[in-house]
């Protein structure tokens, strides 16, 4: 049987819901993406690498990119109560926060498992935003229960949000005309004139994902692809491009920062019994502050601090340089006696090393600690056993990413 | 040094039996009320220029034990000896009347059924009986102590043996109706047998939940459950409560309201220290037990800085409207119900299920019944200093009658609510109204305010299976202990719940006392 097709009907996307949403600078970011490797985040399409990962990376480190972040999650969160409200949520004392910072915080369930992590942005005397990397608002509303002068609104899709990475960075910032720039200091965030709009429309904050030198930059939606523009154009002479999801992974495992799905997985979201991770267990003891007002799940991590976390996450410099993705960790070489488990790995191009984050039961960071790496060659599958040592300093670092002013490229 | 040990939040009948097991084991006690007088909602106050009345009119399980640890008996307490009859009212005045294992005015396949069905519940009550003076175990629990209570429930289950222990777990949480419907055919009798299973709760012959569990712990009291007012009525339970709370040392102060728990804070996390009255003043304690309702407790008295999101969370969701609202009448002699002797049961007009049922419907929608179903009785008859002499106090439970009225509760909604309540009594009681000389009537909200119990509710929050035992009044708070050291619940918000009883009261002091029985 032959039917003809409703003319009128073939107009309407029968899976229109279920694409993906584009972002605010989509137009210029499919124009780039050569290779068309799109995945997704929050419902947006997302871009894994436009043309190559490694070319990408070695940007974000030689000279500058650009990462989408409008499919991360912000909200305001305002009033009188705000502060508490946050203050109660989070393990961190923002109490002391100055206005215009920005302070990196994790919150955590009751039980003292981690929920997330994100930045809290402080914007005037009573308002905050919050970011993260997956939708809170539910953790939010619950968190603000007894808090009635407060308002949280979700400002994920209102505002366009691209961060700005690398040793160039400040340059081009400078050159597109934000006039002080250089001024600004680590977790800072400044507002700039654009484009000929009244006030200050764009907002800078000195904060980033890759452990470098880099901006974040915040506007409007309708502004959104002006900014892109400008960037570009000042970016031009500093080998500016933009970078995906695989090139934030290899940055952000050079700096030592976690990732959810990775090193650790969010609480609201585990179904076994301790799958999650407390922020002991992620070396984020620090970001834990017992003289703080009550906070979520405080009297959990104290019992967590003075016990020890059963595995803790650490650093691994690895012998050779095969990869140990997804390696089992041994205590001996005869790899009778696992005592961890690689959660991301890599080889560090800049630090010419072979880098791994780890999960290690906290009895046994003290002695030997053995990977088992497998391997492919041309189809053949290899393994091997080699040592690890302990690392306790990001593995990279480098001195620009706190100075001010940065070092002019 | 401390003044105090423990300062006790309410002076309703379980802060009175904890502050006194606590007083007689050595400890300083305080009991703050912030009332006038103690006693909550078993409290007897003056309605009318020598009318009194207490919202709570009878006693059906009030605990033994408690009786005998506090020697309530030295203070002057005497429970009734016999208790009082249950009367399903007719119009034509064919009653239905329980009396112990007796059931008149039914057919003698339903008098035979009645004695089958009391047989059985009995023996479910008699199983559940210890639980209710005993610790739940924690959820999650490892402890031997909170495994063994766990084993011995198994254990009485067990010896029930098999066709009673299959009926108990079949039975639990059936609908009162369905239970009602297997036994009997007599439509009044149903609705009688069924009301002790739903009054004070959010349920009606319809819901399954936790009616017939209601029934049973009802049925843990004296006279199998059967209602009865005290010789020196319910105010003479309180005075005897109050007095041997005194003789055991215990300090209370009324008209003292408790404003906040205070918290210590260090680098060890919290700690309550102590209560901040409304009016500024400060009273240090070692530890702080509330006897208000959890609600209260934790979302005014503690503040939900001091807590956990997921637990505050859980403590705004508890159930806590009332549906019960309370009508007090005046009368300058002694109401004559049509074919009734004396008015000295336990008078119930719900003339079958699907009476209490649509009067629960219209309550769902935040309206009341025009056909409200009641509980009557005539304190007086009782306990004659109620009234002058030869005039009454008849006091009624009215349900369903919502906390939260659509369009809210107004004067002329309470009046026009009390105007029906009176019509349909004089229905059953031709004569009444002209016997009226004061009528007052408290909704649910009327009685949040006066007893500061949120929503008015008659177990400070719903009593179903949602919130019951190891789940009373939440997990993380159902062990008498909360998640701030030394701060403790002991009201009717805690296991088992409740009605003029004690056990909140008892279980608390045991556990703050750490003892094992
Ligand atoms: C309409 C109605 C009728 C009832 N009828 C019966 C009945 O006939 N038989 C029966 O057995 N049960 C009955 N009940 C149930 C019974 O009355 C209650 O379950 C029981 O009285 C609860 O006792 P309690 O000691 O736990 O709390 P309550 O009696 O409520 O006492 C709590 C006390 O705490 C005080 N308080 C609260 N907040 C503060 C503060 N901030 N500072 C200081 N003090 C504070 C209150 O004023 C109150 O005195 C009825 C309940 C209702 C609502």
């Amino acid at each position: 049987m032959i039917t003809t097709m409703n003319p009128e009907s073939s107009a309407i996307d029968p899976y229109a819901g279920e694409r993906l949403k584009e972002s605010h600078f989509h137009p210029r970011q499919a124009a780039l993406n050569l290779r068309d490797a799109w995945s997704s985040w929050n419902g947006y399409k997302f871009a894994d690498y436009y043309y190559d990962e490694e070319y990408e990376y070695f940007c974000v480190r030689n000279s500058c990119a650009t990462y989408d972040i409008c499919p991360m999650q912000k909200y305001y969160v305002s009033g009188k109560d705000a502060q508490a409200m946050l203050n109660r949520m989070v393990t961190r004392n923002i109490a002391n926060m100055k206005e215009q910072r920005v302070t990196y915080v994790c919150w955590c369930t009751d039980e003292g498992r981690m929920v997330d992590d994100g930045t809290i942005f402080k914007l005037g005397p009573d308002k905050y935003m919050l970011t993260c990397g997956s939708p809170c608002l539910a953790w939010l509303r619950k968190s603000a229960f007894g808090f009635d002068a407060l308002t949280i609104e979700d400002m994920s899709d209102e505002i366009a949000a691209l961060s700005f990475q690398g040793p160039t960075s400040c340059a081009v910032l400078k050159k597109m005309g934000l006039a002080g720039i250089d001024t600004l200091k680590p977790f800072g965030i400044m507002h700039f004139p654009f484009a000929g709009s009244s006030g200050e429309p764009l907002m800078v904050s000195r904060t980033g994902f890759t452990g470098d030198l880099g901006y974040e930059l915040w506007i409007e939606p309708g502004l959104a692809l002006d900014l892109w523009d400008a960037l570009y154009a000042a970016g031009s002479d500093y080998g500016i491009q933009p970078y995906g999801e695989a090139a934030t992974n290899m940055a952000r495992l050079e700096a030592g920062f976690i990732m959810p799905g990775r090193e650790f997985n969010e609480a609201l979201k585990t179904v076994h019994y301790q799958h999650d991770q407390t922020p002991f267990e992620l070396s984020l003891g620090w970001l834990v502050d017992f003289k703080k007002p009550h906070f979520n799940g405080r009297l959990a991590l104290l019992k967590d601090r003075d016990n020890g976390p059963e595995y803790t996450l650490v650093k691994l410099d690895i012998e050779g340089n095969k990869p140990a993705e997804e390696s089992h960790l041994y205590s001996n070489e005869r790899c009778t006696k696992e005592i961890g488990y690689v959660t991301s790995a890599m080889w560090s191009p800049v630090v010419k090393a072979n880098i791994a984050l780890a999960m290690i039961k906290t009895q046994y960071l003290q002695g030997d600690i053995w990977a088992e790496i497998y391997y492919g060659r041309e189809l053949r599958h290899n393994s091997k056993v080699v040592r690890c040592t302990l690392q306790d300093k990001p593995f990279w670092a480098p001195g620009r990413a706190r100075q001010t002013p940065p070092p002019a490229y | 040094m401390q003044p105090y040990d423990t300062i006790i939040i309410g002076a309703g009948h379980n802060g009175l039996i904890c502050a006194t097991y606590l007083a007689r084991s050595g400890q300083r006690v305080l009991v703050l009320e912030a009332s006038g007088s103690v006693g909550g909602l078993a409290a007897t106050r003056e309605f009318h220029p020598g009318f009194k009345v207490s919202v709570a009119h009878t006693v059906s399980h009030f605990s033994a034990k408690v009786v005998d640890d506090l020697d309530l008996a030295a203070h002057g307490y005497t429970s009734a000896p016999a208790p009082m009859r249950t009367v399903g009212l007719t119009l034509g005045g064919e009653h239905v009347v329980l009396a112990g294992a007796d059931v008149g005015g039914v057919s003698a396949q339903d008098i035979r059924r009645y004695r089958d069905y009391r047989r059985l519940l009995q023996r479910f009550a008699d199983l559940l009986k210890p639980f209710w003076l005993k610790t739940m175990p924690r959820i999650g629990a490892s402890s031997l102590g909170e495994l063994m209570t766990f084993a011995r429930l198994g254990l009485r289950l067990r010896l029930l043996g098999k066709r009673d222990m299959g009926e108990f777990m079949r039975v639990a949480t059936l609908p009162a109706r369905d239970l009602m419907d297997e036994y009997f055919d007599h439509e009044l009798l149903k609705a009688v047998l069924s009301w002790d299973g739903l009054i004070g709760s959010k349920m009606a012959p319809r819901s399954p939940n936790a009616t017939i569990m209601a029934m049973l712990y009802r049925m843990s009291g004296e006279h199998h459950g059967a209602h009865s007012i005290p010789d020196g009525g319910i105010e003479g339970l309180v005075k005897a409560l109050h007095s041997a709370a005194l003789a055991a040392g215990v300090e209370v102060r009324t008209g003292a309201r408790a404003g906040r728990i205070q918290i210590l804070a260090n680098d060890n996390g919290l700690r309550a220290r102590g209560v901040e009255l409304a009016d500024g003043e400060c009273i240090d304690a070692g530890l702080v037990v509330s006897a208000t309702d959890p609600q209260r407790t934790f979302l005014e008295l503690v503040g939900v800085e001091n807590l956990e999101i997921e637990f505050t969370n859980r403590i705004q969701r508890l159930r806590c409207d009332g549906f019960v609202a309370k009508l007090h009448l005046a009368l300058n002699g002694l109401p004559n119900f049509n074919g009734l002797a004396q008015p000295d049961g336990r008078m119930i007009i719900a003339p079958n299920m699907d009476a209490i049922e649509f009067a629960f419907d219209d309550s769902k929608y935040g309206e009341y019944s025009q056909q409200p179903v009641m509980e009557i009785v005539v304190p007086s008859l009782h306990h004659s200093s109620l009234a002058p002499e030869g005039q009454h106090v008849l006091s009624a439970h009215i349900m369903y009658v919502p906390y939260k009225l659509k369009g809210g509760w107004t004067e002329e909604a309470r009046a026009r609510l009390c105007e029906r309540a009176v019509d349909i009594i004089a229905q059953y009681a031709p004569g009444l109204k002209q016997q009226i000389l004061h009528s007052e009537l408290l909704t649910p909200a009327d009685l949040e305010r006066d007893h500061n119990v949120t929503g008015g509710h008659w177990h400070h929050t719903e009593l179903s299976i949602d919130q019951m035992l190891m789940m009373r009044p939440t997990y993380g708070a159902a062990q008498y202990s909360t998640p701030i050291p030394g701060l403790f619940l002991c009201g009717a918000g805690s296991h088992p719940g409740g009605g003029l009883m004690g056990g909140p009261g008892h279980n608390a002091a045991r556990e703050i006392l750490g003892k094992k029985s």
